[in-house]
């Protein structure tokens, strides 16, 4: 039997992964977009000590390994008494970790946008959360769509590294293929292209979103 | 309108005692002002006269380093009987009485003509959507540019995207307009448009204060210029006898200049 028969037998292995990845990335996808919103505006904060503490953060996500910090997550915390299943604390790890990503990309888009449009918006009387939302997000999500699909690639495959918590997603599956079987060939380029076809997608939607985007500059 | 009516009319402005200053520099010295209902006053000068600046402290977008603003008898940017500033909601909602025209357009890049006009009165003044559109549209009709309502603004002509942002202005129901120089960035063929607008609004008694290079539409249009030179008001009066017989070095070396260009 060819590894890739042996591969495509236990599909359901490989999909029930699949499945488990989608899940975690499309989560920890919008989490950390919704939260990276947030801390944004923090980051932009007229209050010194609000923007310090955001900037902290976003330091020390950037400065520290992924693989590490979903070890800390895992095997650290419980010696703190909190204790995570693997599945919610890898996820945990991809929020927290890529919030961070997300903040700092807004923050550079919002940085660039045209001053005169925000200053129109206090000229008519937008302020606080309604200038934000209304005046300020839009164009700067338009102009951040190219980089955070970037970083929509990169929360797929940041994914993969919770294979070392146990977290049966789609790497853990190839793995579980490969050892039971000895298929590493077949079962690692199988779960490349199921990562490939994802980031295909991902590739779509900003594609979609700069199309969008081209007449509202 | 007779002289003696205009003097009657009650004064939307006043800018009493108002300086400005980046640091040591002082942009604006001791500027006071005055303009009443239905008036169009023309703030002329050299470049870096402090024109703009002085606009702008008018609805705060510049926080004066002294003097006052009056709005229609109350105080811009500090609270009523007191030495303290207004808060941002306070502020927000002061400035949604004056209407603003940008040198540089400054529309919304994201919203469509129609939403751009629809903004400020939906979510800021939050009336009904129905009344703002039609009026809205009404507005955009009004300035020659109904047809381009769904459109968004990168891809109108700067005269178009101007007359939007004057539309924008009008939507608001203010009691002032401000324009900064607002036909200072169109293409010499696209300046008719924009003033053939605005001298409109100024024929029906819209109360503007405009800062402009246009001699021409300060002349026929103004109620009143007023000439600044390094921050301060060196003349004020009709436009007929700052054009035609200017008091002092300084106003004649500014119109000569104009003249011969």
């Amino acid at each position: 039997m060819s590894g890739a028969a042996i591969v495509w037998e236990h599909r359901d292995v490989l999909f029930a992964g699949f499945y488990n990845t989608i899940l975690l990335f499309g989560i920890a996808a919008v989490a950390s977009l919704a939260l990276g919103v947030l801390l944004t505006m923090a980051l932009m904060a007229r209050s010194r000590s609000v923007a310090g503490l955001a900037f902290a953060y976003v330091d020390a996500m950037r400065c520290v390994p992924f693989l590490l910090f979903a070890y800390l997550l895992y095997f650290g915390l419980p010696s703190l008494g909190i204790r995570m299943g693997n599945w919610t604390s890898g996820l945990i790890a991809l929020i927290l970790y890529n919030i961070a990503y997300m903040a700092e990309l807004l923050r550079a888009a919002w940085g660039s946008l045209a001053k005169d449009s925000i200053e129109a918006g206090h000229a008519f009387g937008f302020q606080g959360l309604g200038l934000v939302r209304r005046i300020i997000l839009p164009p700067v999500f338009f102009a951040a769509a190219p980089s955070i699909g970037n970083q929509a690639i990169q929360i797929l495959k940041d994914s993969a590294f919770l294979t070392i918590i146990a977290v049966s997603e789609l790497t853990h599956a190839a793995m579980a293929i490969q050892t039971t079987y000895f298929v590493p060939f077949a079962s690692f380029v199988a779960a490349i292209a199921l990562y490939w076809l994802t980031c295909m997608v991902i590739e779509l939607g900003v594609a979609f979103v700069g199309r969008v985007a081209q007449a509202r500059r | 309108m007779t002289d003696q009516a205009e003097q009657a009319a009650p004064v939307v402005l006043a800018v009493a005692g108002l300086s400005k200053s980046f640091g040591k520099n002082a942009v604006l010295t001791d500027i006071s002002l005055t303009v009443r209902k239905g008036e169009t006053v023309c703030l002329l000068g050299p470049s870096g006269s402090g024109k703009s600046t002085l606009l702008r402290c008018m609805n705060w977008l510049e926080q004066p380093s002294g003097g006052a603003v009056v709005l229609s008898g109350q105080q811009v940017g500090v609270r009523a009987g007191g030495n303290v500033a207004m808060n941002d909601r306070e502020l927000a909602a002061m400035r949604t009485r004056i209407g603003m025209v940008f040198q540089h357009f400054a529309l919304w890049p994201h919203l469509t003509v129609l939403q751009n006009v629809m903004a400020a009165p939906l979510h800021v003044q939050r009336r009904d959507r129905e009344t703002v559109r039609r009026e809205a549209e009404a507005w955009l009709d009004r300035v020659g540019i109904a047809a381009k309502k769904d459109q968004y603004p990168a891809q109108l002509s700067g005269g178009q995207k101007q007359r939007v942002g004057i539309a924008r202005a009008l939507a608001i129901k203010p009691e002032l307009l401000l324009f900064d120089e607002p036909t200072s960035a169109l293409d010499p063929e696209l300046v008719g448009e924009v003033l053939a607008v605005m001298k409109d609004l100024a024929r029906e008694g819209m109360t503007m204060v405009v800062v402009t290079h246009e001699m021409a539409f300060a002349r026929d249009v103004a109620s009143r210029v007023v000439f600044l030179d390094h921050g301060r008001v060196v003349e004020s009066g009709a436009p007929e006898d700052f054009f035609l017989r200017p008091q002092t070095d300084r106003a004649r070396q500014f119109l000569q200049r104009y003249a011969a260009s």
